[in-house]
């Protein structure tokens, strides 16, 4: 299993340009606000076409401008999670979940509710539930599809830390269970620094570094990635948790 | 003051505005949604053009219905030399009318409601396998119903109380083409003023009531 990345996106006032490789593992795209780590993700999810380049999924390709290649995002294995968790509100739990399947495996939602602690909730709105449980939500509708590769883009931002700590937890736990490509976006040093295999510095809208959070923490390539890894931020942030 | 001819009309407006609006909504819900989601050049004229019907005096509407829709008409004179029956002076042209004076109510209402829905939750839809037309009925059109709904009230409304553009392209045919408006126009006019009177308040009432309902549909959307 590989997801490839080698591609360019000109907007007004911002060039993405990122080429990079990731394999079976947990990567994590790391880097501040506005560097281009979302966007990255909108685009292997076919969400935003790049200009040029090419992105390509266990072979597959999703992405080819020479070869004038562009799957649609509802044709691309791959399972999204979005800052926003984008639920559907009028719809319960268990439709949002079924919604990935148009079969609506009913076994399926109910193996998927029973593995996500979900169970009893099946009827209930998105607005019915708690924080935790949204995001578990969401988590499961993506993986209903069997995706390739799974996107999460900053998916606990809007939580608090006991909750991230029960998300991360719960996110390895997929990582292991489906065993395929993850890519994690935040700009949190401390959960970059623990949840990632390897982690993808992003600045201005390039990967500036790519290693494993050892590497990337012990050595930073420039003024810019060690800024970013500044190791007592990292301190500071795992004080606050502690 | 009830009699044969009150009922006929009340009747007929109600069959002019149903039918009106079941065709409103038929077309309305694609343009809005066009309108609303797709880039596309002379998109903005095409929605002044739509919208149009909404600021122009009822006459005008009716004039161009008439060099549309007439005996000699660009469409009228192809409709007849093919079957020999115009639109003219029958309830289909009230309908027509009506159709074109209440469709910019509903287009506005469901372009806005449509456009509101949340980007993400479309993006979403895409990414867990579905494509645009399964996305825009099973998300956009449910997430946009409450718009969808207020503007099915108001082009209903609307139709009912349609009365310049009908006059000139249906008439005021007794028993044929007079719908409420047009009644009450006919008795006003002939001094019969308890009868215009109570079909008046009859209609103010049935308006009233459409309108809270718009209103409750309306309120987190316009």
């Amino acid at each position: 299993m590989e997801l490839k990345v080698q591609i360019c996106k000109k907007l007004d006032n911002f060039t993405l340009d990122t080429d990079w490789t990731m394999g079976n593992e947990f990567t994590v795209l790391f880097g501040r606000s506005g560097s281009g780590k979302s966007l990255t993700l909108k685009m292997i999810a076919g969400l935003i076409t790049p200009d040029s380049g090419l992105i390509e999924l266990n072979g597959v390709l999703l992405f080819e401008s020479t070869k004038r290649v562009n799957i649609k995002p509802q044709n691309r294995s791959v399972g999204f999670v979005f800052q926003d968790l984008a639920l559907f509100p009028h719809m319960t739990v268990g439709q949002n979940i079924a919604y990935a399947d148009r079969k609506k495996d009913n076994e399926r939602v109910a193996e998927l509710t029973e593995l996500f602690y979900l169970k009893g909730l099946e009827d209930k709105l998105p607005s019915e539930i708690s924080g935790g449980q949204r995001q578990r939500a969401a988590i499961a509708r993506a993986i209903m599809r069997n995706p390739g590769c799974m996107l999460l883009d900053e998916p606990f931002s809007a939580l608090d830390n006991p909750l991230r700590v029960e998300m991360r937890a719960l996110i390895k736990d997929v990582k292991t269970m489906l065993n395929i490509p993850i890519v994690f976006v935040t700009h949190d040093i401390y959960e970059a620094y623990t949840m990632a295999d390897k982690i993808i510095v992003y600045s201005d809208g390039r990967s500036v570094q790519t290693g494993t959070p050892e590497e990337i923490f012990s050595n930073p390539v420039s003024d810019e990635v060690k800024s970013l890894t500044d190791i007592k931020s990292f301190f500071v942030k795992l004080k606050d948790i502690c | 003051m009830i009699n044969d001819s009150f009922v006929y009309s009340l009747k007929l407006s109600f069959l002019v505005a149903i039918t009106a609006t079941f065709f409103v909504v038929l077309v309305s819900l694609p343009v809005a949604y066009i309108l609303a989601q797709k880039k596309f050049p002379g998109k903005e004229i095409l929605d002044i053009a739509l919208t149009m019907p909404l600021v122009l005096p009822p006459t005008v509407i009716g004039f161009y219905l008439i060099v549309f829709f007439g005996k000699n008409g660009f469409i009228g004179k192809v409709l007849y030399d093919l079957t020999g029956w115009t639109i003219m002076f029958t309830w289909y042209a009230a309908v027509l009318a009506s159709f074109v004076v209440s469709l910019p109510l509903m287009l506005k209402t469901t372009r806005a409601a449509i456009e509101s829905v949340d980007k993400n939750l479309i993006d979403a839809s895409c990414t867990l396998g579905h494509g645009e037309f399964y996305t825009a009925v099973k998300v956009v059109i449910p997430l946009s119903k409450k718009g969808v709904f207020a503007g099915m009230a108001l082009s209903f409304t609307r139709a009912l109380g349609e009365f310049g553009a009908t006059l000139m392209l249906a008439g005021n045919i007794p028993g044929k083409t007079e719908t409420m408006p047009l009644a009450i126009y006919s008795a006003v006019n002939s001094g019969s003023w308890p009868e215009a009177n109570l079909m008046a308040l009859v209609f103010v009432a049935m308006s009233a009531t459409l309108l809270f309902i718009a209103g409750r549909f309306t309120k987190k959307i316009i």
